[in-house]
């Protein structure tokens, strides 16, 4: 299982967004991506599953261009965690779980027997059970975001994406929402494509980082090798000083003035 | 019923909470719309005993039943035979209709446009029928081009409001809105225009606009019925679309929603059920708005039973109150349109207040 992008690009209306952007993402691996605002982290995100069309350029999942999928076939591989996914309506936790697997349903099927299996499933391993039955609109934030994960996994993807997982999560459940992301692509086996803003957690957690820099790929590779002071100054205009924790190793991104 | 093996002892209880909930809501789906229909035919029955001229709730039931099964002997005057099975017989199965219809489609517009305030006249189709009824009426045109004139002029206005929204590209549902109200104002402006220059035929124009069954006969009936059974059945069909669409368009289309696809077809389905009702009974307000906002509290936003419950209780509740409309003063009546807006929005604004939900959704 691999997903491979070859040459993307895509631009809006009035700016370009994102030009020949390259880059290959393998099964157990999750792939960051960083850098600034509007450097295009959320339109990647976008043409990769294809609600946005690139106008030039090919998304392959296995070898098979993505563009020529329809939407339920689209669904059924890549889960999208989009940024603060709000939901304002009062279903049950199980009912959004159970959306999942609207992909995998006909227009006149009702849920069977399968669907409610792999969203037990899901909900477990998202440790969302204890609340199944709960309204989404009352959950905290944290909760919220594993709800949704456990949909993007009750689509049973092989490519999980997800949109600044941790935006607006205290301390405690960006570890936890993070934690759980690595868990399950190690277990499932699912190839992993996460934007950040926050650089410590992206060399924490992600096992290759790709910079943008507007709309370009300006560095990839293992976080030690993208997040060099030089990188995050030519990229952020950001003086950065990056040390290692002499205890865990864990690479430390300290910014210290702005140069912009 | 399920395998809990792969699941550690104290997640077991958790599971099992999930699974009943998940067989409670399996069952609550066909439950709920069951009682329901029962619930239509018995008001049916009810409404069918009701008139100006009493006849035996059995004698009803004979004639009724006469039509189906011609073994049944005679045994009434054939007077009480044209009053049940020409007048009200048509009456009471439009009123089931219209109020299906206007229910079904309001609640689809609403969950469609995320927007409470959504209603079947949202895309203009209320201004656009009433045109087109007013121009039949002002032209002297035969009796059965008014129907006609009226659902072409509203499929008419909704194809031109969703040409002026979707002119770049995709379809901003904040555009469609905003062209519809822009569009039923300017019918609105032209049914005035036709109003003041109707002379003599002023009331029937006006009689036409208040909205009303009194002149349901069976020809009526044959157009609503495919017309709104189909389209009704059709919106069904998508209601797990529009449980997706609430989420948003790029949650939606991440889940597998073509989203453009299924507004389209959905609005082009919801427009063909309201113009349905509206060509042949006028312009009834509040149903479509009232019924799905009551329906949502009661049994929840999910559409697979939102919009079956809406459109079962739409029926039930246009078959009472316009049973009521023909009862309150005989031999004359109250055009419908009238009681459901004096008999709603009380209702609606008690609701508001005491759930202010509504507005928070």
């Amino acid at each position: 299982m691999n997903l491979r992008i070859k040459g993307v690009g895509f631009r809006y209306d009035s700016r370009k967004a994102l030009e020949a952007v390259t880059f290959e993402a393998v099964e157990r691996e999750i792939l960051g991506i960083i850098g600034p605002n509007g450097a295009g982290k959320t339109t990647l995100l976008r043409c990769i599953n294809n609600t946005l069309k690139p106008q030039v350029g090919v998304v392959l999942i296995n070898g098979e261009d993505v563009s020529r999928w329809d939407r339920r076939r689209i669904a059924r591989h890549m889960g999208l965690v989009p940024q603060s996914a709000v939901i304002t309506f009062p279903f049950t936790v199980l009912e959004v779980v159970l959306m999942g697997r609207h992909p995998h349903q006909s227009l006149f099927g009702g849920e069977s027997e399968r669907d409610l299996e792999v969203v037990r499933e899901a909900l477990r391993l998202t440790d969302t059970l204890r609340f199944a039955t709960r309204p989404v609109t009352e959950l905290s934030g944290g909760e919220r975001q594993r709800v949704i994960i456990a949909r993007a996994l009750a689509q049973e993807p092989d490519t999980l994406l997800l949109d600044e997982p941790t935006l607006h999560l205290d301390l405690n459940h960006q570890l936890e929402v993070l934690g759980l992301v690595r868990r399950l692509t190690r277990e499932r086996g699912l190839v992993t494509v996460m934007t950040s803003h926050d650089l410590n957690l992206a060399a924490r957690y992600c096992d290759r980082l790709l910079m943008l820099e507007q709309g370009r790929v300006y560095a990839v590779g293992a976080p030690e090798e993208v997040l060099t002071p030089a990188n995050i100054r030519r990229v952020y205009q950001v003086e950065a000083e990056i040390t290692r924790h002499p205890a865990t190793g864990m690479l430390h991104i300290l910014p210290l003035a702005s140069t912009g | 019923m399920c395998d809990t093996r792969a699941f550690g002892w104290h997640e077991r209880q958790s599971v099992d909470q999930v699974d009943r909930l998940y067989t409670v809501r399996q069952r609550r789906r066909v439950l709920v719309p069951v009682a329901l229909a029962l619930g239509l035919v018995l008001t049916v029955a009810w409404a069918v005993q009701m008139g100006s001229v009493d006849i035996p709730p059995g004698t009803v039931l004979r004639i009724s039943l006469h039509r189906l099964w011609p073994g049944i002997p005679p045994t009434w005057p054939p007077s009480h035979e044209a009053i049940i099975l020409d007048v009200r017989w048509p009456r009471i199965l439009l009123e089931m209709l219209v109020g299906a219809a206007l229910a079904t489609s309001g609640c689809t517009m609403q969950g469609l446009f995320r927007n409470p305030m959504a209603s079947p006249y949202t895309l203009g189709i209320a201004s656009g029928a009433a045109f087109g009824a007013a121009l039949a009426i002002v032209l002297g045109l035969p009796f059965y081009a008014l129907p006609a004139m009226a659902f072409l002029l509203a499929l008419a206005t909704v194809f031109v409001v969703y040409r002026i929204a979707g002119a770049r590209g995709g379809t901003a549902m904040e555009t469609l809105l905003l062209a519809g109200l822009a569009v039923g104002s300017f019918f609105s402006a032209l049914v005035s225009f036709m109003l003041y220059i109707a002379g003599e035929k002023l009331a029937g124009i006006v009689f036409w606009l208040m909205g009303g069954f009194w002149a349901s006969d069976w020809d009526k009936v044959a157009i609503a019925l495919p017309l709104i059974a189909l389209a009704t059945g059709g919106i069904l069909l998508f209601s797990r679309d529009l449980d997706l669409l609430l989420l948003g368009d790029e949650q939606a289309q991440s889940l597998g929603v073509d989203t453009e696809r299924v507004k389209k077809i959905v609005l082009a389905l919801s427009s063909l059920t309201t113009a349905a009702a509206v060509c042949v009974t006028g312009v009834i307000g509040f149903v479509g708005i009232i019924v799905p906002h009551l329906m949502r509290i009661l049994v929840g936003p999910g559409h697979r039973l939102l919009l079956p419950t809406s459109c079962l209780v739409g029926a039930i509740l246009l078959i009472c109150t316009d049973t009521l409309a023909r009862a309150v003063i005989q031999p004359t009546e109250i055009p419908v349109g009238i009681i459901t807006a004096l008999l709603g929005v009380p209702f609606f604004v008690y609701l508001l207040r005491r759930r202010k939900q509504i507005l928070e959704w």
